[in-house]
């Protein structure tokens, strides 16, 4: 059963990654606010969508 | 490249102006909606190939006759199906997704139009060879990853494009946060990436051979490993991403709850990877390393169901919504086929659950639960939502949208729980004895008992494809009165960068560098390349573990590539669970030792047919040649498919030499100088094996397709029957 080794590694090596990955996102202050995140991608400054949004109410 | 194509649209923007107010600029530029819509239409496009494939592969299990000449067996079509829904027609809905949500959260431009236009034509020929190559019979056999090497290196390349993409988008991007749908469109690009290296490692016999790098039980375990997270990186995160985006979107109103988001994507992703063991559970896969995948199934059920109940609870006091907005509706039955899934899959991962449900249809219900209700409902959501945005117009039929959902909805209904019901089935009477202690039904019997069920999935099926074409007509009317907006306005301020700078954090330096990027990304993928070696040196420690399992010989070699290309392992097993209903009916039980000289392995997910393992010897030559001639000529009311043209084609040898020459240098110990003995010793069993036919009869041509497979077969689980003489009590 080597490959298991291989496979260990493998996931360690994935799983590292996102560890380190996600001690980043920390220290990047990405989580410092976890409200905003949600709304603003509600605000799209494009008219289109606005217009397709509004185009809906009024049916 | 971003002043570049932002200038021309808006000649008003002011001129840049280099110095420390840099990055509180308001930037004008515009988002790339060609390629969104591009993938949108190939989403749409190979969704209908993907399902009306899957429709005959449905109606050739229900009626053998839909088995149309060798290209169009049961065995083809059905790797074309998978392959066509889970890379075609969900590979196509993520990039779409993707492509859309990616440039406005990070308020930019895809990072390079030309890589966008060659990731989108390069993936779309890739399926269109890699279906044409599977129905010719170029397979490796090992589920969702059937492709051979040339196309799994087309694969990997356009992957790392896409990759390259989409990392360079969110380096230039104008948002400082990275919203929770980047991060799991970040996840699925680095572990499909590692997946895919990892498992399609394989040794080239020609352009359209090879052989796994790995043998029988290591094969089976780096298989399943990264079957288990295809489903989890590539029809599970990237799908969550697209749902914290589009949901929301649809709902007009924020995610639950934005930091049960974050737990959910970092418990996902450190979870998923581990639980691949759970398909392999009471097989000769080590003990430990099968509890291992079911201790963290278990563990998987919690991040799951964060996700479902926080993209349902999005809508908490919106239900109104939903029920006047076919997007929505869409929407939760998708999340509620993926709650479903994600309960029962670790339900199913008990290892006494599994005992039950494994090699049965059970496994298909449960998987088109995620198929259809998660990965379709929430694509469908996400096209009725999008088009009209691109177009710049309004859904042409709300009414037909919502025709189409309860279609859609019915037909996953009929599809599931019919084939639930067989999984059922087939288990209960598998396991059955008659007082006496005999098994009390035939293999046959189980089969014919729930062919009802199989008519009403193709019925189920059907009705899903309808509405489906429904979406078309209604997507089509809905572009006929629209304007297509290729570029989209948009402006936004740069990030502010002045800090960064100062500290000299290590990744801002490399965040401004595209090239130094590109650098730094192919190390990373070739560290994917220096895996390869690890596995190289290991085989040489492959020893067999039986003394009596000796390499095939070369005609059984070339009869096992016959029993690859035709896929016979979609239907039937080679592996003998330790159950007293399996000893019973197929022989002794499989042990890890048996497997050594499997590149690759074969044991298969479902038994459509009987189990394989102990085949050899159970049945004279004749039989099989009859039986493959025409199978309900000796198992009558047998679903199975007839392989006549076995018998008519020659067997082509031109590769055997090479093939052991291959084998050989994988460490399998044929003696030495063995390959230049290789057609002198097929000539001489392919004769035993037409005179056993001729005395039943049985006239053919010692060099047919045929005589390789019956040798295949009948060789199949008979060495560890064989007893060495010197092990014998001597007299």
């Amino acid at each position: 059963m080597q490959v298991l080794i291989v496979l260990v590694v493998c996931s360690l090596i994935v799983a590292l990654g996102f560890l380190a990955a996600f001690f980043w996102s920390v220290k990047d202050n990405q989580y410092d606010d976890t409200y905003t995140p949600s709304m603003r991608i509600l605000f799209d400054d494009n008219e289109i969508a606005q217009k397709a949004d509004s185009k809906e109410i009024q049916k | 490249m971003e002043n570049q194509t932002s200038n021309p649209i808006t000649p008003e923007s002011p001129p840049q102006k280099k110095g420390k107010w840099e990055g509180l600029q308001l930037e004008h530029f515009s988002y790339d909606n060609t390629i969104v819509r591009n993938f949108a239409y190939a989403t749409t496009f190979w969704g209908l190939v993907g399902m009306l494939v899957g429709l005959l592969a449905a109606l050739q299990m229900s009626h053998p006759m839909f088995n149309f000449t060798e290209y169009f067996t049961f065995g083809r079509v059905r790797s074309v199906h998978t392959n066509a829904v889970i890379f075609a027609f969900v590979g196509n809905g993520i990039f779409t997704g993707v492509y859309y949500s990616l440039q406005r959260l990070c308020k930019a431009r895809m990072f390079s139009d030309f890589l966008s236009k060659l990731h989108f034509w390069a993936w779309q020929l890739i399926i269109v060879f890699a279906a044409l190559s599977l129905f010719m019979g170029y397979t490796t056999t090992k589920e969702y990853a059937e492709l051979e090497w040339p196309l799994d290196i087309a694969i990997a390349v356009v992957w790392v494009i896409f990759g390259i993409n989409m990392m360079g988008t969110i380096i230039k991007r104008r948002e400082q946060h990275l919203y929770v749908a980047i991060w799991f469109y970040i996840a699925t690009f680095v572990t499909v990436a590692v997946l895919h290296i990892v498992n399609s490692m394989a040794l080239p016999v020609s352009f359209t051979k090879s052989y796994s790098l790995y043998a029988g039980v290591q094969d089976a375990l780096v298989q399943w490993w990264y079957g288990h997270n295809a489903v989890a990186f590539f029809l599970t995160t990237p799908y969550l991403g697209l749902m914290y985006y589009f949901v929301p979107k649809a709902a007009n109103r924020p995610v639950y709850s934005y930091r049960l988001s974050i737990i959910h994507y970092w418990a996902l992703i450190f979870i998923y990877i581990w639980a691949g063991p759970h398909h392999l559970l009471y097989t000769a896969l080590p003990d430990w390393a099968q509890w291992l995948g079911t201790v963290f199934s278990l563990m998987l059920i919690a991040p799951s169901w964060g996700g479902m109940l926080n993209g349902l609870l999005t809508l908490r006091g919106a239900w109104d919504k939903v029920r006047e907005n076919p997007v929505l509706k869409f929407m939760v039955v998708a999340l509620t086929s993926y709650g479903m899934a994600t309960f029962e899959g670790p339900m199913l991962s008990f290892k006494n659950v599994n005992a039950i449900s494994h090699y049965t249809d059970w496994t298909i219900a449960h998987v088109h639960v995620g198929a259809l209700g998660w990965n379709g409902f929430l694509t469908f959501g996400m096209l009725y939502w999008l088009m009209p945005r691109l177009f710049s117009t309004k859904l042409f039929s709300t009414k037909l949208a919502n025709v189409h959902f309860w279609i859609g909805t019915l037909g996953i209904l009929f599809y599931v729980i019919p084939i639930y019901w067989a999984g059922w089935t087939q288990s209960l009477m598998w396991k059955e004895f008659t007082p006496a202690g005999f098994l009390k039904y035939e293999f046959l019997e189980t089969v014919t008992q729930i062919l009802p069920m199989y008519y009403m999935r193709a019925f189920g099926g059907t009705l899903y494809i309808i509405g489906a074409l429904i979406m078309v007509y209604n997507i089509f009317k809905t572009i006929k009165q629209g304007r297509f907006v290729p570029e989209e306005k948009a402006s936004a301020p740069a990030i502010k960068v002045q800090e960064k700078e100062k500290g000299g954090h290590w990744h801002s330096w490399i965040e401004k560098r595209p090239l130094q990027l590109l650098f730094w990304s192919t190390i990373a993928i070739l560290i994917g390349g220096i895996i390869e070696f690890v596995p190289t040196f290991l085989i040489r420690s492959n020893v067999p573990t039986i003394a009596a399992v000796k390499p095939y010989t070369p005609l059984e070699l070339e009869g096992r590539d016959l029993y690859i290309r035709e896929n016979c392992a979609v239907c039937h097993s080679q592996m003998i669970r330790p159950f007293r209903d399996e000893t019973e009916r197929y022989g002794d039980y499989s042990k890890a030792g048996e497997f050594v000289y499997d590149r690759p392995f074969l044991w298969g997910s479902k038994r459509t047919g009987p189990d394989l393992q102990r085949e050899g010897g159970k049945m004279p030559d004749s039989w099989h040649f009859n039986h493959m001639y025409d199978p309900q000529s000796t198992s009558p009311g047998s679903i199975m498919p007839p392989y006549y043209w076995l018998i008519e084609n020659q067997l082509n040898t031109s590769l055997t030499e090479r093939k052991i020459e291959a084998m050989q240098s994988l460490g399998v110990p044929y003696p030495k100088g063995f390959e230049k003995q290789v057609h002198e010793d097929m000539a001489k069993q392919a004769k035993g094996i037409q005179e056993n036919l001729a005395k039943d009869n049985i006239e053919v041509k010692a060099d047919r397709e045929i005589i390789a497979l019956i040798a295949y077969l009948q060789r199949l689980g008979t060495d560890v029957k064989k007893v060495d003489p010197q092990y014998l009590p001597k007299k």
